[in-house]
């Protein structure tokens, strides 16, 4: 028997969210007074989280390290939210969603989370709309859906690119209207820095005033996580330059297990890297693959001429393009899952048919959409759907009101028109699956410890679809969390506040302090960044897309290297009692380079290729799926727990095994 | 591109601040101009002088996070970007470039080009908001039908990002812009009509507390918005606060 | 909430502002009109001015209006104008303002200050005049348009004096440009103001503004020339 104990409620998987809520604890309205909650981060979740526990009348005290909770990074989330609304009449229902979810993260996620998740999906809408989030409507006043990737049905809610933002600026005016009352105590411009436990109990956090530098000890009854994932350990990603894993590294090192590190998923459509002083990736919404089609050339020799400028990507005759993915996969085309886009990108570059100087990059390609629509077009108004010119500018208005806003991104960055020639795209890590180990009430394996959002590992397994993320993130902080924790503070009632003048949190403010004095005493010789750029240089190239079993053991041992001379020779500059952007980065990477090294060594140890994660010593051989991942049930069919011994190396792995009941385990085939 | 950098250097909110030169070589015109602060930044280092500190965190244009007056102007001198969207193309070799913070009595120094714009998270709490209880059990999201004409409009109203450029290029250091669209955002969804008086009674009011100056209609925010908020959004709210100021019953 | 007095608030003042200058562009039109007259006909010049000064409600209720108008005006906008520079203690050092708004936008406080100087010398050569010809001179009220002792109209004469002299007429002509550059970005502006502003007519409203404010100017710009050549 495992340690670990997910607490799935018994029951039909229908039943079983509606009889845990109908079971659980409840504070009452009176009691909840008495109780405090700590939410760090202000994110989907966190944000959520903290405006409803707040209005249900817990004294909530929130942190975020940015200068407001409203620029936390699922703000620049673009393509949309999933919901089971099923108002486009196209058969969907919560199960196909919850069908859907499970088996685009490839069989990895647990069944009952997923469940409710979808069952939740479509409060979330009724929830946000009351809020005045203005999504997506059509003539009629209604809203409107787009489809995403891994799925079959229009389900997805949209703010044009911007409905993170939109969701976010919901979420956060729901705090704004409890911070006004007095309900939330918003600490902005805070970065936690450690957990506190107090008899086995997460009962506080020790924080750093990122302005002032003063160390301050924060105590409540119970502390929830939602601080977003770890996905700049590749040190280029398209999270934010601020997003890290430090908080869940902390409760990680407190006892949480951290689960499945190595399930990332690398988003198919960023714009490729421009050169090596590049800091950050920009991802383009998948809902791109909704009208634009992707391709590389045919042949080799018009390749090779592209990259060398010879040659332009509009001067390629229809025959001598490759659409791979509607080659590979005809069934879902452009909307295969994000990981199979991704790898099938790589596949096309790796073989020299790369479309940039790099050679790391493939044409996104809006021509036909752009005609499809201009001909629409002019048959609603009556023009001459031959007259390619009107076609063409009546098209473009129209790709222009779905996507504009990404297309001046696009201009902007890569400095080319991509009205007038196809964009250039390639895969870059955007979003982890993988984070703290929670049941199913969202508690980590620390008692009163929570995570909610991007760092918990839960519900999207190895691979997550896209408009999932948001959906999940507000699932737990509006839906989830509000009801579960109270299944821990029941017995709080009589606790009273926790004092901060006691030992344990004496001995984590000394360590949290000795830790920044480290830094600042240190006098090495390089920066922050050049360790954190060599860390992203081996996550990416032994622990990206692809991974085998050679590549993994160096990347370990690699990382631990680079540990150890970080350690010994990282330059901080400036003071600690003050604002010092390179502080807060040091230890940021400190935790990155141990995570880092557990994430290879999961990587290492699940020796199948799912999802997000592709192992090449795990592949279909002959037949229609030659050349596909080879997922191994047999083996592989659990939840990787670590839990923290001190070196990464140490790690021991607790299993929890996935109970397949409503769904059958078959190969994920988009063909 | 090398370039000159004259950027604003100033310890911390007491301390007085000056203006420092920097050089800069060798910068990619594909650069970001965040990028090109990176770099600077590491040469600092590398020389032991402190780095400058800016904000900044998605580097996608959205956070608005990033702030800082470049050149004269808020984000620099391309159109609908921010500072993280900008690129070093808009410069030529052997450019002088002044950064400086924004400024505004409103937004005090931090240090450096950091500056603390949480007057504007006090402004939306003092009724930025729909007063709507997460249950599960609000009504149906269509049960309401909205014209696409006015969802688009407060969608526009709703894309500012909260950068305080508005501010930061307004003669008068107003934030009339910032305050305009969030209060047309919910003027314009029938979800906000409940509210409607009070929120633009109480948010012009905590506006006004915040040291913000007058609006005189110059349509710089306009311009400058890495959003292209309009000045519509402030007609809007004009009127909106007249009628509430007239009007309104629950004052 | 403390909404006591609107006045108080930046909004309040901005339509405060809004409306005195609203008021003050209607002032101006009717200005024009009679004084245009003094170029088509002499005799219906004065007939207009004999009911403009001699008219109970113009002179005792219409006048002080106008009065308070034009010293609301220029009090709020020197008031707004303290205040907006506080709102900025620390300026910047280098300030592109021109990148993205017009200079008579910017400086609606120069052009009024000049137009505010102009109206005391305005003033000072015809309404102190009149105030003193009516309350302080000899003639009975009915009698005060007439030039002392006969039954000829003393207005056209005298505005034909004053303006016929060049360095009158230019120091005019001057105050008007700074007017009219006033109008440039005032028109407009109270509009927006008061929020009254709406795609259908605020781009005509615009244009009309922008013919407003160089056709009024222009105008008197004529008339004072006119004087100038017929003297």
């Amino acid at each position: 028997m495992s340690v670990l104990n997910s607490n799935i409620p018994e029951g039909p998987i229908k039943d079983k969210w509606t009889n845990h809520k109908n079971n659980i604890n409840v504070v009452n309205p009176a009691n909840k007074r008495l109780i405090d909650v700590i939410v760090v981060g202000t994110g989907l979740a966190g944000g959520s989280a903290a405006a409803s526990l707040a209005e249900m009348g817990y004294n909530v005290k929130a942190f975020c390290y940015q200068d407001s909770p409203r620029r936390a990074h699922s703000i620049a989330a673009q393509g949309g939210i999933n919901a089971a609304k099923n108002y486009q009449n196209d058969g969907d229902s919560v199960y196909r969603l919850f069908y859907d979810t499970v088996k685009g993260g490839d069989y990895r996620a647990r069944e009952a989370n997923v469940y409710r998740l979808a069952e939740v999906s479509a409060n979330i809408i009724d929830q946000c709309v009351a809020q005045g989030v203005p999504f997506a409507r059509d003539y009629g006043g209604l809203l409107d859906n787009r489809s995403f990737g891994g799925v079959l049905v229009s389900r997805t809610f949209y703010a044009k690119g911007q409905t993170g933002q939109q969701l976010l600026l919901g979420a956060y005016s729901a705090m704004n209207r409890q911070i006004n009352k007095g309900k939330i105590k918003m600490y902005n411009r805070h970065e936690m820095m450690d957990l506190v436990k107090v008899n086995g109990e997460a009962r506080g956090i020790i924080a750093r005033n990122l302005v002032t530098g003063e160390i301050e000890r924060h105590s409540a009854h119970a502390v929830v996580l939602c601080t977003g994932g770890y996905g700049n350990v590749f040190f280029l990603s398209t999270n934010a330059m601020g997003s890290n894993v430090s908080a869940a590294w902390k409760a990680h090192k407190r006892g949480a297990f951290f689960a499945n590190p190595c399930y990332t998923q690398i988003h198919p459509t960023c714009i490729p890297r421009s050169g090596e002083d590049q800091a950050k990736l920009t991802l383009m919404s998948e809902s791109l693959r909704n009208d634009g089609r992707i391709w590389v050339p045919g042949k080799l020799e018009d390749a090779q001429a592209i990259r060398e400028g010879k040659l332009k990507p509009t001067q390629i005759k229809e025959e001598d393009r490759d659409y791979y993915l509607e080659r590979r996969y005809p069934a879902f085309g452009n909307l295969v899952p994000r990981d199979v886009a991704s790898r099938a990108a790589k596949e096309r570059c790796d073989a020299g048919f790369g479309v940039n100087q790099t050679g790391e990059a493939v044409y996104l390609d809006f021509a036909s959409a752009i005609e499809r629509y201009g001909k629409t077009e002019a048959n609603i108004k009556g023009l001459d759907a031959n007259d390619s010119k009107l076609v063409n500018e009546l098209g473009t208005k129209v790709v222009e009101a779905k996507y504009g806003n990404l297309f001046q991104m696009y201009e902007k960055i890569a400095d080319e028109n991509p009205y007038k020639t196809p964009m250039k795209i390639y895969p870059a890590v955007h979003y982890t699956m993988g984070g703290i180990w929670v049941d199913y009430n969202l508690m980590t394996t620390v008692p009163g410890c929570y995570a909610a959002g991007e760092a918990n590992f839960s519900e999207h397994g190895a691979n997550r679809l896209g408009a999932s993320a948001l959906m999940q993130g507000l699932a737990d902080g509006y839906f989830v969390l509000p009801y579960t924790i109270g299944n821990f503070l029941a017995k709080d009632i009589r606790t009273g506040e926790i004092p901060t003048d006691t030992e344990e949190f004496d001995q984590a403010e000394k360590e949290v302090k000795e830790r920044l004095d480290f830094f600042i005493n240190n006098k090495g010789s390089k920066s922050v960044d050049h360790f954190h750029k060599r860390l992203g240089k081996v996550m990416w190239n032994k622990v990206g897309m692809s991974r085998n079993e050679q590549g993994l053991k160096e990347a370990v041992d690699e990382i631990k290297q680079i540990r150890e001379e970080f350690w010994k020779d990282v330059k901080v500059p400036g003071v600690s009692h003050g604002l010092n952007p390179e502080l807060e980065k040091a230890g940021r990477v400190a935790d990155f380079l141990e995570l880092g090294e557990l994430f290879a060594k999961d990587a290492l140890h699940r020796n199948e290729s799912c999802g997000g994660h592709f192992r090449e010593e795990s592949v279909e051989v002959g037949g229609e799926q030659d050349g596909e991942a080879l997922r191994d049930d047999v083996n592989f069919r659990y939840v990787a727990a670590w839990e923290y011994k001190g070196e990464p190396s140490d790690a021991v792995l607790h299993k929890e095994q996935l109970e397949f009941n409503d769904i059958e385990l078959k190969q994920r085939s988009y063909k | 591109m090398n370039l000159t950098l004259k950027v604003w250097r100033q310890l911390n909110a007491k301390e007085a601040g000056k203006v420092e030169t920097y050089n800069v070589k060798d910068i990619s015109p594909d650069s970001s101009f965040l990028e090109m602060l990176d770099i600077l930044n590491e040469q600092l280092i590398n020389s032991d002088i402190e780095p400058v500190a800016f904000d900044h965190d998605c580097r996608e244009g959205i956070c608005g996070m990033c702030s800082l007056y470049i050149n004269g102007e808020a984000h620099g001198p391309d159109r609908k970007v921010t500072t993280c969207q900008l690129h070093m193309r808009m410069f030529k070799d052997g450019d002088t470039i002044t950064i400086e913070p924004f400024r505004s009595a409103g937004f005090p120094v931090v240090k450096d080009l950091v500056v603390d714009r949480s007057a504007f998270d006090r402004i939306q709490q003092a009724g930025g908001y729909v007063s709507v209880n997460t249950s599960g059990n609000t009504q149906d999201a269509n049960a309401i039908p909205i014209p696409k004409a006015d969802a688009d409009k407060a969608f526009d109203a709703a894309t500012c990002i909260g950068c305080g450029a508005c501010v930061a290029t307004c003669k008068n250091g107003s934030a009339m812009l910032f305050v305009s669209a969030k209060v047309s955002q919910f003027s314009l969804l029938p979800q906000g009509q409940v509210e409607k008086d009070r929120r633009v009674l109480n948010m012009v009011d905590q506006m006004d507390s915040e040291g913000f100056g007058n609006c005189t209609n110059t349509g710089a925010c306009e311009v400058e918005c890495p959003k292209g908020i309009s000045l519509d959004n402030i007609a809007r709210m004009n009127r909106d606060f007249l009628s509430a100021s007239i009007l309104s019953k629950d004052k | 909430m403390s909404n006591s007095g609107i006045g108080k608030t930046s909004i309040g003042r901005k339509v405060v502002m809004a409306l005195s200058g609203l008021f003050l562009l209607v002032f101006l039109l009717q200005h024009l009109i009679i004084n245009f007259l003094s170029v088509i006909n002499p005799d219906a010049f004065n007939a207009a001015s004999q009911f403009m000064g001699t008219n109970p409600f113009v002179q005792f209720l219409a006048q002080p209006i106008l009065i308070a108008g034009v010293l609301v005006h220029f009090a709020m906008g020197v008031i707004l104008t303290i205040k907006n520079k506080k709102a900025r203690p620390v300026a910047y050092v280098v300030d592109n303002q021109a990148a993205n708004s017009s200079w008579v936008s910017r400086n609606m406080i120069i052009t009024g200050i000049m137009i505010f100087l102009f109206l005391v010398i305005h003033m000072g050569q015809f309404w102190i005049h009149e105030i003193s010809l009516k309350f302080f001179g000899e003639q009975s009220w009915d009698k005060v348009g007439f030039v002392k002792g006969t039954e000829d109209f003393r207005y056209w004469a005298e505005l034909h004096k004053t303006m016929g002299d060049p360095i009158n007429a230019s120091l005019y002509t001057l105050a008007f440009i700074f007017l009219g550059l006033h109008l440039a970005h005032g028109f407009a502006s109270t509009f927006q103001s008061v929020g009254f502003r709406d795609k259908k007519y605020t781009p005509g409203l615009e244009k009309f503004g922008k013919a407003y404010s160089v056709l009024v100017p222009l105008l008197f710009i004529v008339i004072a020339w006119f004087h100038v050549i017929t003297e």
